[in-house]
């Protein structure tokens, strides 16, 4: 990674090089899927949790061949779950899937048309998934208190939306993930939402700790390039970040020297 | 006797392993996890888990996703 002078993203006592996590949804195909996650440098990956069906083709690559867990982190979700039960299940056949590996990205959605999350069932799947042993990174609104209750309760890492899921909208509402993120001691990472580079980079100029995505980069029309191209916006947002930007003026003010002019 | 697996009812031996559905489905060795009645079976007990008539089993694995 080429950030200058960054520590680590740390999340639940594991260091991280890159800021950037990626999912696997929506890609063409598995060797699309592994050309993008190589491009990315994405070492955290989201992967959804399915019936194994029978009749399936058994030649069929299983994803965890590609996402290999010995050189990413694989992380599971609790897509697709509206209740809390079905998002502690999820994330209960997750871990054995894993083989013990308890770091799960907790979703509960409430609402099909928006995607949004249920936020009094995110709180409680969170408490019962704490309470079980499991290092929930948690998706949620760009709440600030909700954002803060879910730290409070033990949340490894808060993740709120920049805008709906798989909408490449960009961050709707940067005054809130602006506060989320002053408020914070765990690491925030935008999850959902973006669109394009510069919607990384401006999550990261926020200061973020990270940025979540799936379909921003499954859905350009070059997948690939799309992965390198968020890379490179989250590590010049960091820096940009790290830098610190200069003071914005309603007024010019000419870079070039007034004293020594010979006209 | 009678399972249900993964939502679709199936005819299996009395005395059914967890391993021996596993090996029927062609999954011996993949990465899965299973829960019988929304407890999960841990893969290193399939070889001693005997199914009840009526289980309602589910088996799972990684897929593409957000």
């Amino acid at each position: 990674m080429t950030t200058m002078n960054d520590t680590p993203l740390v999340i639940a006592g594991v260091e991280y090089q890159s800021r950037l996590l990626i999912g696997t949804g929506k890609y063409k195909d598995m060797e699309e899927t592994r050309l993008a996650l190589e491009a990315s440098e994405a070492e955290i990956i989201t992967v959804a949790v399915r019936r194994s069906n029978i009749g399936q083709n058994p030649d069929e690559p299983n994803l965890l061949e590609v996402v290999s867990p010995d050189k990413y982190t694989i992380l599971p979700n609790t897509a697709g779950c509206y209740t809390v039960d079905d998002a502690v299940r999820t994330c209960r056949l997750a871990r054995e899937l894993l083989d013990g590996h308890d770091l799960v990205k907790l979703e509960v959605l409430g609402d099909e048309k928006t995607l949004f999350p249920d936020i009094t069932a995110t709180l409680e799947a969170a408490e019962v998934l704490v309470a079980d042993g499991f290092k929930v990174m948690v998706y949620t609104n760009d709440d600030p208190l909700i954002a803060k209750r879910l730290e409070e309760i033990g949340c490894v890492a808060v993740m709120p939306l920049a805008a709906p899921i798989g909408s490449g909208l960009g961050i709707r509402n940067p005054y809130n993930i602006l506060t989320i993120v002053e408020n914070a001691n765990v690491p925030i990472i935008v999850d959902a939402g973006v669109g394009t580079a510069s919607d990384s980079a401006i999550a990261m100029e926020l200061g973020c700790d990270g940025v979540l995505m799936n379909t921003a980069i499954a859905a350009a029309q070059k997948p690939v390039m799309m992965a390198s191209a968020m890379k490179k916006a989250i590590e010049a947002g960091r820096e940009a970040f790290l830098a610190g930007r200069m003071p914005r003026k309603r007024f010019a003010s000419a870079s070039s020297p007034i004293d020594g002019t010979f006209f | 006797m009678e399972i249900r697996v993964n939502g679709e009812q199936r005819q299996v031996d009395e005395n059914c392993t967890a391993a021996a559905l596993v090996d029927t489905m062609g999954l011996t060795g993949k990465r899965i996890a299973m829960e019988v009645n929304m407890e999960i079976v841990p893969r290193s007990t399939y070889h001693e888990f005997t199914f009840s008539p009526g289980d309602k089993i589910e088996i799972v694995h990684a897929v593409g996703g957000g």
